[in-house]
């Protein structure tokens, strides 16, 4: 790592890659993408296996983690002959920062000193050495203040200062950290941190990650059966990864396929953000040089989708089918059209203004989700806005001197932005409840088709054991249906149009180039693909969007499947798959694979996946092992021959053949552990080392004082928004008692034991073994400062909205938090609100999207875009609510 | 000595995770029906706390079960004869509804069909008794999770009988789920208090029934039962219990709470006892001796003798291997299993493993390391509040036992440890506990791999006994009884029998085809029992409901 100035110090900077060491390193291809190492005599060595070995074709063969003779010392102390040490400057954010300088962001600065050496003219040192200056792991000899041991709570990163905010005794946490380790290397590895969904949901929850992954992987415990870092966080994962996504996203037919960030989609067209307006430098460093200055995360947003780091549909302020025929108009190439008209400020980002008519969402078809019930952050504005329906919103929009820099305000914002709402469900769930239309949807018991998880190893498959009954149909009887009137109505509407996608950035590919040594530039022009998102042309022939559905198209022969870098050839596959499914007869695609029925859906998404057919994992793994050098296919060869039908998943479950689409191994019957083939078969991580980081070194993160796994604190929405202080009571003098007294807590919304989302726990059975309806839990102290009894309805209110619920007051709960458990339906024995005089909402009534900035990044290394892989997520923990008594006459 | 077989049932309280799953699967099989919206056969109580029929263990208050008299004979606690007849038309000594809950279901009908209004729609709960809009104030397990504990703890009957000191320092202790299904004593109390000879105890397996012929619904069973659980039907005036799911042990298959559990915590299988010695161990003066009494009358089924016994008493050769290979047979010998409540003296057959892991709890939580045996042993000894609770539950307060099962378990954590870490098998840490470490290894076995057909050795019944026995003679298909499995002409509870075990199917085949109801209403989904229609589900085919709020519906023809 280089070392940088900065203020009066040094900070971390870059890694040191080929192209700093100058001479013949500099000039191989992608210098700036090969970070360097050093070697036991202290003499830079260009490894193989990063990222800039990946993709060129000079280093075919080398992209592995073969060190061959060179061991490279973790600590430059252990090079005899370093004897420079400087100090460094590490941002904490532990306290909260002064009063009056909190654009300042962070709380203040520790000193710590690690060794240096100077190499290529550059001062340096190890990823490991700042670790340890990042966790106090004092050394001999090191300037800097360095904790006086485990007992010193003064300063970040010992066992003392924990527990001053986390509670937990610092012998435990001493105790634990010794155990894990002693554990790791007694059992080669086996020490596993299995977490719940619950750290996924803090603002922060990438720093938390990030030390649970840089503990597992200290100890040795990545890629181990046993150990390492079980996310147990739902239990999406599709093996058969590669016929899915082919299915799944129409790539026989049309690529790229539009798919958006959930998180930042809905913040727009909620208008989320017109009540933000978090100033992103509230959130970074103190040591920041100013990229977050003046600016909204919302503006980050902007800046992350006119980069191509994030996709956001639709992408801009035209539609995509008007800008390929202008371009016709003007003899130009479409995205060159795109281009022009971006330079010159005839067209914008659809981001750069949400609220316009032509930018929102009219219609939108759920399947078999419950947004409005279950999981989407800021219920009250998805009411409010995107819907216009009664809501609870009691914030005021953002102040004009606070508002985003880079987004159009206007003035009247729009209500109701909707004007279809459809949902295909099987339940009556709050979303059903407000939508326009509901088409009723078979079960898992009255369809066909395939599941996987992380869970396990298996492929299942769904058979119905009896009829969809009344008018319910399957989900591929309902797309087929909508399908065809759609293809009917296209022939009069819409005819066959040029489209143009804007793809992002992509994970996997070159694209992930486009920012070397993390340094986004303002100097260059547009050039799509690496400044701005691709721009591709598509051909959509809406007439015959159903034929296309029931057919395979020519793309998956033309230009294979590529998943995760690796391109799978299914010529042998597609013959069989024609003997299998049949062809279609006549029409425009006779000839073509038939796809018209469920099952013969499934079987595509067998034959097509490495995990499922042997001689495609093969296949996949010999193209990696051109790339990578080293032996892979072995690892699926047993099973070369193996193809999974789903009358074979039908008669059992089948375990999943090892595949290049994972990076587990299910070789020889054991079971999948995650990086198992990285670690075993020195195949390089999809990063920019090849290796796991501990840091990071995008300037966006450095500003956000995250280069290295740290603490943050949840948000303090007291001083960001001006809600109630955690822990504090107030006098209201309500109508039930004089001296009433409301109280604010931190709110949490855990998964509750008895559901998935909303689902089971819902069902009469259950009600009837709880509460039977919304509650929230408190503890008794809270309880006590409220007057308020186990049972009570009570009121749950912040500026986003107001829950009406029981209160459930137990010893078990700490003083100062509340929970009301994820998922709480509007349809049961939710009561109308004092506070809002509304029908009292749902868990997610007193929550709000917030977006962070470096979720946003995009465009290097593994900081890039993928779909469900990588990009903001939706957290609701940092929240805080007031709680008071209410009348306990309901009305409904 | 008369060698019997007593079909049992234990669970490992360790690893309840209190999901109630077994609750749910249970009440779905055999409870869901009209008269019965209240009664769970199987229940999961968090303890502390107060139990499901609330405070069902104070039996100064219920008189359940037995006790001795002086002469050392066991007489009924509610009294005998006479005083059951000068009761038999009022019953002091019942639970009411409210003791249990009062069962509610939702106008579902107002999220479908409600009429235009200023807010969204809701469905209110409604009493599935009177009809009315009620306030939900009690469940099936409303302390749950210790959820309303400053309201409910100091009703928890076992906690009364500890000090105020000691509650206080419970709340911080520890918290653990007790799933409960009928006991199938083997001295049952129920049966001894029904004044019509309703109730009996199977000669073959042990299972405790009612006979739905013999009812005249006099409840005393109801009072009787120590543990509440037998229940009264109010549809059909008669009382109803857990059968331990019959139909399928008869063919091999274990219960549905079994079946279902997922922590894989329950373990069935049989026993052989001397019948002739259960009254004698019953009897015992005193309580605390009651556990050593009844695992005394339970016989080594590899004794030749008992043996003998067992072929002379008629039971089946292949009973008797199954015996030898029964868990409950090989808990019982580890000792770490244990009865609920044995100073009911009813001689209860589901028995527990008592929790260790609160135990654990304390002790990583004062930051010390929970699978250390020596650290273990020090903190069982030391941890009288948890340990004396447990006593309370299991062994009449008796911490002998309670802490021999504890230290038994744990050594079986440090010794595992051991072996999967170090790779070292250390004797001494077996020896501590009176075990050697192959007997610590197949506990281990039992407990913690816990296979499928290790956990249940159910034998099935012989055809050469089916006159006896239930699902060959449709004793359930009385009316309103969960036999009744196919919708007939007159509604969902008439026409021919059908056999218990294939029920499920006929509610599938009649889910499918069922008409719609002619009349819509509230929808009552806890009375509907999958046959047939559910009162208000489906709109009327060609009606249009207009509703004014606080009116009854009106309806006109469509167009």
């Amino acid at each position: 790592m280089t070392l940088e100035p900065n203020g009066g110090g040094l900070v971390p900077g870059k890694f040191l890659t080929a192209s700093d060491l100058g001479g013949e390193a500099a000039t191989a291809p992608r210098a700036e993408f090969k970070t360097v190492l050093l070697d036991q005599s202290g003499a830079p060595v260009v490894p193989n296996g990063s990222l800039g070995h990946r993709f060129t074709p000079e280093d075919e063969g080398s992209w592995n983690l073969d060190l061959g003779d060179v061991t490279p010392p973790l600590s430059l102390a252990d090079l005899a002959d370093t004897n420079e040490s400087v100090e460094v400057l590490l941002p904490r954010f532990d306290l909260p920062p002064e009063a009056g300088s909190e654009h300042a962001g962070g709380s203040g600065v520790v000193v710590r000193g690690v060794p240096v050496r100077r190499v290529a003219g550059k001062l340096v040192t190890t990823v490991f050495d700042l670790l340890l200056a990042q966790y106090g792991v004092a050394r001999a000899g090191l300037p800097g203040e360095w904790p006086s041991g485990y007992d010193d709570p003064t300063t970040p990163g010992t066992p003392a200062w924990q527990e001053e905010i986390t509670s937990v005794p610092a012998e435990q946490a001493a105790r634990l950290g010794r155990e894990f380790a002693d554990n790791a290397e007694r059992s080669g590895g086996r020490s596993m941190i299995l977490m719940g969904a619950g750290t996924n949901h803090w603002f922060h929850s990438d720093t938390i990650y990030r030390t649970f992954l840089a503990l597992t992987t200290m100890t040795g415990c990545q890629g181990v059966n046993g150990g390492g870092w079980a996310h147990y966080v739902g239990q999406e994962k599709v093996r058969p990864l590669t016929g899915y996504s082919q299915y799944a996203t129409a790539a026989d037919w049309i690529r790229p396929p539009r798919q958006n960030i959930g998180t930042a989609f809905w913040y727009l067209a909620t208008d989320q953000w017109r009540y933000d307006g978090l100033p992103a430098d509230q959130l970074a460093s103190p040591l920041a040089r100013g990229v977050f200055q003046d600016r909204t995360t919302a503006d980050c947003l902007v800046e992350s989708v006119k980069r191509g780091w994030m996709p956001a549909h639709p992408t801009f302020s035209r539609n995509p089918l008007d800008l390929c025929d202008e371009a016709e108009a003007a003899g130009k190439e479409p995205a060159q059209h795109v281009v022009d008209s971006l330079t010159d400020g005839s067209l914008s980002y659809a981001v750069e203004d949400p609220d316009a008519p032509e930018n929102f969402p009219r219609v939108i078809d759920i399947w078999r989700a419950n947004v409005l019930g279950s999981s989407g952050k800021g219920n009250e504005y998805f009411l409010k806005h995107l819907l216009g329906t009664e809501s609870a919103v009691r914030a005021s929009e953002t102040p004009e001197d606070a508002r985003p820099r880079d987004i159009r305000w206007r003035d009247d914002a729009p209500i109701g932005k909707l004007d279809l709402l459809m949902t295909a469900d099987f339940r009556m769930t709050s979303t059903t409840l407000f939508s326009d239309l509901v088409l009723p949807a078979a079960t898992w018991y009255e369809k066909y088709d395939l599941s996987s998880t992380d869970m396990h190893p298996f492929i299942h498959s769904f058979s119905p054991a009896i009829n969809p009954p009344w008018q319910t149909r399957t989900d591929f009887d309902i797309f087929g249906s909508l399908a065809e009137r759609f293809s009917q109505l296209a022939r009069t509407h819409l005819g066959v149009r040029r489209d143009i996608v804007a793809a992002p950035l992509q994970h996997d590919t070159a694209d992930v180039m486009a920012t070397p040594h993390g340094v986004p530039r303002d100097d260059l022009p547009l050039i799509p693909g690496q400044t701005m998102a691709k721009l591709i042309v598509v051909e959509r022939d809406y007439p015959n969007l159903a034929e296309q559905w029931k057919a395979l198209g020519p793309l998956t022969a033309k230009l294979g499947m590529t998943t995760k870098a690796v391109t799978y050839r299914p010529d042998v596959e597609i013959e069989r798959l024609a003997r299998l499914n049949g062809t279609v007869a006549s029409g425009p695609f006779a000839g073509s694979v038939r796809l018209d029925s469920d099952k013969r859906a499934c079987e595509l998404i067998l034959a097509f996946s490495g995990t499922s057919n042997g001689r495609l994992a093969v296949q996949g793994f010999r193209e990696l092992e051109k790339r990578t050098g080293q032996r892979l296919a072995h690892l699926a060869e047993d099973h070369e021959g193996a193809h999974i039908t789903f009358s074979d998943v039908q008669v059992q479950p089948r375990s999943v053949i090892t595949s290049p689409e994972w990076s587990g191994s299910e070789h020889g019957g054991r079971r999948y552990t995650a990086f198992a083939i990285n670690v075993e078969h020195l195949k390089p991580w999809h990063t920019l080392t090849g290796r796991q980081h501990f840091y990071l070194d995008h300037d966006w993160m450095e500003d956000l004082g995250e280069n290295l796994p740290t603490f943050r604190p949840p948000l303090d929405m007291h001083r960001l928004f001006g809600d109630g202080r955690p822990g504090t009571t107030r006098r209201i003098g309500g109508p039930y008692a004089a001296q009433q007294t409301e109280v604010t807590v931190r709110y949490l919304t855990p998964h509750s034991k008895w559901s998935i989302h909303s689902e089971y726990q819902d069902n009469l059975f259950m009600l009837s073994l709880s509460r039977g309806g919304p509650t929230i839990w408190m503890s008794a102290e809270d309880a006590r400062k409220v007057d308020v009894r186990d049972n009570d309805w009570i009121e749950a209110y912040n500026r986003n909205g107001v829950v009406v619920a029981r209160a459930i007051v137990s010893h078990r709960m700490p003083e100062g938090t509340v929970f009301m458990y994820h998922a709480k339906d509007r349809t049961v024995d939710v009561p109308i609100a004092e506070t809002s005089g509304q029908r009292g909402g749902i868990h997610n009534s007193l929550t709000r999207i917030l977006l962070k900035p470096s979720h946003l990044i995009g465009g290097y290394a593994q900081l890039a875009w993928a779909f469900n892989y990588l990009g903001p997520t939706g957290n609701q923990r940092d929240e805080i609510t007031t709680i008071r008594r209410r009348s306990q006459e309901v009305e409904y | 000595m008369r060698v019997m077989a007593q079909m049992s049932m234990i669970m490992n309280l360790d690893k309840c995770i209190g999901c109630h799953t077994c609750s749910v699967t249970c009440k779905q099989a055999w409870t869901n029906r009209t008269g019965v919206e209240y009664v769970w056969f199987n229940n999961v109580e968090t303890r502390p706390g107060v139990g499901y029929p609330r405070g069902y263990e104070d039996q100064e208050k219920w008189g359940g079960g037995w006790v001795r008299t002086k002469r050392g004979r066991l007489k009924l606690r509610s009294g005998g004869r006479l005083a059951k007849l000068s009761r038999i038309f009022s019953n002091p000594k019942l639970p009411g509804i409210h003791d249990y809950y009062e069962p509610w279901t939702y106008d579902y009908d107002m999220l479908i069909n409600a009429p235009r209004t200023a807010h969204t729609p809701v469905a209110r709960p409604k009493s599935l008794l009177t009809g009315e809009d009620m306030k939900i104030s009690w469940s099936a397990n409303w302390d749950d999770n210790l959820g309303g504990s400053l309201e409910t703890m100091q009703d928890d009957p076992i906690l009364t009988k500890m000090s105020e000191e000691v509650q206080a320092e419970f709340e911080k202790a520890f918290m653990f789920y007790l799933p409960r299904i009928c006991e199938h004593c083997l001295n049952p109390s129920c049966v001894a208090s029904c004044p019509s000879g309703a109730m009996y105890k199977r000669e073959e397996d042990g299972i405790v029934l009612v006979d739905q012929d013999q009812c005249r619904g006099w409840r005393m069973c109801v009072s009787g039962c120590p543990y509440k659980k037998v229940y009264f039907n109010h549809r059909t005036g008669k009382a109803e219990k857990c059968t331990f799911c019959y139909p399928r042990i008869e063919v091999g298959l274990p219960t549905v709470c079994s079946e279902t559990c997922v922590g894989r915590l329950r373990y069935l299988g049989l026993v052989l006892y001397d019948a002739d010695r259960v009254s004698e161990a019953a009897s015992v003066e005193d309580d605390k001796a009651l556990l050593q009494a009844q695992r005394d009358i339970i016989l080594d089924p590899h004794d030749p003798a008992v043996i003998e016994g067992a072929r002379a008493g008629g039971i089946p050769e292949d009973w008797i291997e199954a015996a030898q290979r029964s868990p409950i047979w090989k808990l019982m010998q580890y000792e770490v299993a244990l009865p609920l409540h044995p100073e009911y003296r009813t001689m209860p057959m589901v028995w527990y493993i008592p929790p260790l892991s609160p135990v654990v709890d304390v002790v990583t939580g004062s930051g010390n390391d929970g699978e250390d045996a020596r650290t273990l042993f020090a903190a069982i000894d030391k941890l009288r509040i948890p340990i004396g609770y447990l006593a309370e539950l299991f062994t009449a307060g008796d911490v002998a036992p309670v802490d021999a099962s504890l230290r038994r378990l744990a050594a079986m954590r440090s010794y595992m440890r051991g072996v999967s870490i170090d790779d070292v098998r250390d004797e001494r840490i077996a020896n501590a506990v009176g075990m050697t470490g192959t007997e610590i290894e197949e506990m281990y076995r039992l407990l913690a791999i816990a296979k499928y057909e290790e956990r249940y050795v159910i034998p099935s019944a012989h055809t050469e006994q089916a006159h006896a026995l239930e699902e060959m003679a449709c004793s359930l298909d009385f009316e309103g009884g969960p036999g009744m499995g196919g919708a007939g002409p007159f509604g969902s509870s008439s026409g021919p029998s059908v056999p218990v075990a294939v029920e499920n199917f006929h509610i599938l085949a009649d889910r499918q085809t069922a008409d719609r109801p002619s009349t819509p209403g509230r929808v009552n989904l806890l009375n509907w029992d999958g046959n047939g229609d559910a009162d208000g589900l489906f709109p009327p085919t060609g009606m249009t409901e207009v509703r004014t709020p606080g009116k009854p519906g009106k309806r006109k023809e469509d167009g």
